[in-house]
Formats: structure tokens, sequence, C-alpha cells
């Protein structure tokens, strides 16, 4: 239960904070994807199941306040979230750099996945001006947004699954 | 259907795969409804006007705590520099305005006569603060801190200072979220101000870091429509209030089939330092 308080919590701090306060951080127009990152995280740290249902969590939000469709959105990072599920067994606490990894290509394919579906299907044919100049510095704010908030993440992770352990052995 | 779904959902027992699935096909049929009919997004708008909502409003307000401290901190000399171009505008605006006052006179009058009365400055108009933006880099939409409780209704017309911003494209009990007509899916039906000539405005994502947006379909066959023009939305669009400016032309040029013209505005609010909009509660 306190693991579903908190990741919730996770997630809305983390919409709130990507609506307001990166949007006056936003350089040359263009904020980092913090929900994104949250979903990864989840997905790789906790395994596809959580990650999906992360993920979900971190779309719906999203969809009720800014999109056309309900559950676009929703979709998008659901399978994020389960797509980062699959490297769960080969993640460890101590390493960073396979995360960011990770973390760099789910962004990648998530604001690929939104261009075909929300512009090239408007005819916005110009793909190598939105590649340059909308994704790539996403994703590279986002890489360095991560840097700090992945470790935020981890942290908070560690110590909900310390809780966990403890009651475990409490009942045995 | 639904309902056995969601209940399902949170004893993980299913393989991931199957939830997976399950996930799936609720998202798809959630997609479909809400692309034909709107009786889902309703109650989902009023969730979360409490659980976000809330929040937005305390975080907006201590950035606008934070703006103005930086405000205060600007150099002296720029703003005593800022102050003497001040008043020499002032001079410049009251001389404007000593002229505007005689052709006020004159216009009520030609008003009286002519019985127009519906006109854009008798409008009824609320303010209201921008709370949030889209989370995404491709559109441009965002949040302001009223809704339907204070007569907030889809398609109304919103404005900053004197210009067109966008309109309301959803709204929730205590929030509302406006396109601005710089988005890329936005199109605005408008009009040359000095001719009527009709042309659409619509935004456009590779022009709005040089500030522009598009306009074409401009049927202006003697060209009379140079740089420098003002646009203002057009009498026969079913979404805006006829009148108000949009901006100003900055590049025009003929399309290859030699009847229209298109280019470049540049819009007359400053998108990019967007705090407190005015929303016109009169719907076309």
């Amino acid at each position: 239960m306190a693991r579903k308080i908190v990741v919730f919590l996770i997630i809305l701090m983390s919409f709130l904070l990507q609506c307001t306060f990166f949007q006056w951080l936003a350089l040359g127009g263009i904020s980092p994807n913090l929900l994104l990152v949250v979903t990864s995280s989840f997905g790789f740290m906790r395994g596809r199941k959580e990650g999906l249902i992360v993920g979900f969590l971190c779309g719906l939000f999203i969809d009720i306040f800014y999109s056309d469709l309900l559950c676009f959105y929703a979709f998008l990072y659901m399978y994020i979230g389960y797509a980062n599920g699959f490297f769960h067994k080969i993640f460890y606490r101590e390493d960073i750099k396979l995360p960011m990894v990770w973390i760099t290509v789910s962004d990648f394919l998530f604001s690929f996945v939104s261009y075909i579906f929300l512009f090239l299907l408007r005819k916005r044919l110009d793909f190598p001006y939105y590649f340059t100049h909308i994704m790539l510095p996403e994703v590279i704010y986002t890489v360095f947004v991560t840097l700090i908030f992945y470790r935020l993440i981890l942290w908070i992770n560690g110590k909900l699954e310390q809780k966990e352990k403890r009651r475990e052995s409490k009942f045995v | 259907m639904t309902k056995v779904r969601v209940k399902r959902k949170p004893y993980f027992t299913l393989p991931s795969k199957y939830v997976l699935l399950l996930m799936t096909l609720l998202c798809i049929g959630v997609m479909l409804i809400t692309f034909t009919t709107d009786w889902l997004t309703g109650p989902m708008e009023t969730v979360g006007s409490y659980v976000v909502v809330p929040f937005q409003r305390g975080i907006s307000k201590v950035g606008t705590w934070f703006t103005i401290r930086s405000d205060k901190m600007k150099d002296r000399n720029e703003l005593s520099k800022q102050n003497e171009e001040l008043q020499a505008r002032i001079d410049e605006l009251t001389i404007e305005n000593n002229e505007l006052q005689q052709d006020k006179y004159e216009l009520n009058r030609l008003r009286e006569l002519y019985e127009l009365d519906k006109k854009y400055s008798s409008y009824e108009k609320i303010g209201a603060r921008v709370i949030g933006k889209d989370p995404g880099n491709w559109f441009s939409v965002f949040m302001i801190d009223k809704g339907s409780e204070d007569g907030i209704a889809i398609d109304m017309n919103v404005m900053a200072g004197s210009g067109l911003v966008g309109r309301i494209i959803q709204v929730g009990p205590n929030w509302a979220t406006v396109r601005s007509i710089i988005d890329d899916s936005s199109k605005v039906s408008a009009m040359a101000l000095a001719t009527s000539d009709r042309l659409i405005v619509s935004g456009n994502l590779e022009l709005l870091n040089d500030g522009y947006i598009e306009f074409g379909q401009l049927m202006d066959e003697e060209d009379a429509v140079k740089e420098g023009e003002k646009i203002v939305t057009s009498n026969i669009s079913d979404k805006y209030l006829p009148g108000i400016l949009i901006g100003y032309v900055s590049e025009i040029h003929k399309d290859s089939n030699n009847l229209t013209s298109s280019g470049y505005l540049t819009p007359a609010v400053d998108f990019n330092h967007l705090q407190e909009v005015l929303v016109i509660l009169d719907l076309k």
C-alpha cells in the first residue's frame, strides 16, 4: 500500500513539475520529459508489470488535461514502461550507464512515435527539422535531468524495497 | 465490460503479457469512445480538477513571486533608461490620444447612427492566470485557472492585451485549457483589416522559434495587402468573434498558382511571456 501511494505521488509531482517548473526552465522552448524518466525507471527497476501500470498512469495525466484523445499518451507510455521491463533482469543498482542508455532510447522512440501520429499524419513531412529542433534537444535535456532525477527515484525505490523486506521477515 | 477489467488490475495475479493485452484493449476502447463521443471526458476532468489544479495554482503562485523578485533586481541603469524611453512614448501617445479622442466622438455618433452596438469593446471578459503548459514539446496548449464555475465554455475566445491568443478547447470545473493560435494544429479564418480580403492563419511548429505564424489562401488580386498590414479575425469564422487583432504581415509572396498569396505574420501577443489572459464570455 505504501508503495502504491508513494509511486502515485512521484507521478503526480513529476507531472506538476513538467507542466509548470520545467516550462519556465525550458531552453529554446524545449522542456525535458520527466514522466518518461519515471516510466522507464520503474520499468527496469521493478519489471514489466509495474512499468506498464506506472506508464499508463503517467500518460493518463497528460491525456486528461492536454490531449484530444483520452488514453493516447497512456497507451504510448504503457508500452514504453513494458518494454523497459525486459531489462529488469540485467539491471544493477550501482550501474548508471545502462539506465541512461535505456532512457535515451525510450525518449527517442517516444518522440518518434509522437511525431508519426501527431505530425506526419497531418502532412508535416519535414522530419529532419523536427528531429534536430524538437527530438534531439528534448532527449539531451531529458538525459541531463535524468542524472539527478533518476538517482532520486532510485533512492526512493531502495527505501521502499527495504521496508517491504523488513515486513516480510517479520511475518516469517 | 470495462468494469471487470479494472477490478482485476490491482491483484497482480495475471502474467504481464496478459495485463498488457487487456490494458491495450482498454486503451483502444477508450480512444475510440473519446474519438466519437465525449461522455468519458467529463468525469475525468472533474477528478483532475481536484487532484492536480490546486497544486498547479500553488506552484504558479510561487513562480510569479520569483519572477517579481527577479524583475525587481533588474539593473537600475536599465530602469532609468527605460523610464526615459517611456516618457518619450507617453508624450507621443498623448498626442495620438488627443487625435483618437476626437475620432471617438465622431465614431460614437456614427455608431449610434448605424446602431452598431455589438462591438469588440462591449464584449464581456474575465481575467485568468496561466497555471500550466502542455508537458510535451509538440503543441502550444496551456491551462488557465478559471473553468465552467466561472462561466467559461468550450470555443470561447482568449485574448491577451489587444491580440488574440487562442480559444478554449477543454473545460473542467475550475480549469480550462487553451489552444493558442501558434499551435501547429490551429487554424483561424482571418481578414486583412484595410481591404477585408479573407485568409487562413495557421500555426506552424517550424516557424515557432522565429516568432512567426503562417498564413495562406489570401485572395488579393490587386496586391493591396502589404507588409505591416493588420490581420484580424474574420466575420465568417464560426469560432472566433470578428475584428480581434491577430498580428501584422511581415512577409508576403504570391503562390505558384498566381491567384492566392501566402506568407508570415508576427503575432500581436508575446506568447513566450504569457501570464494573464482575458477570456471573452460571448460565444459566436
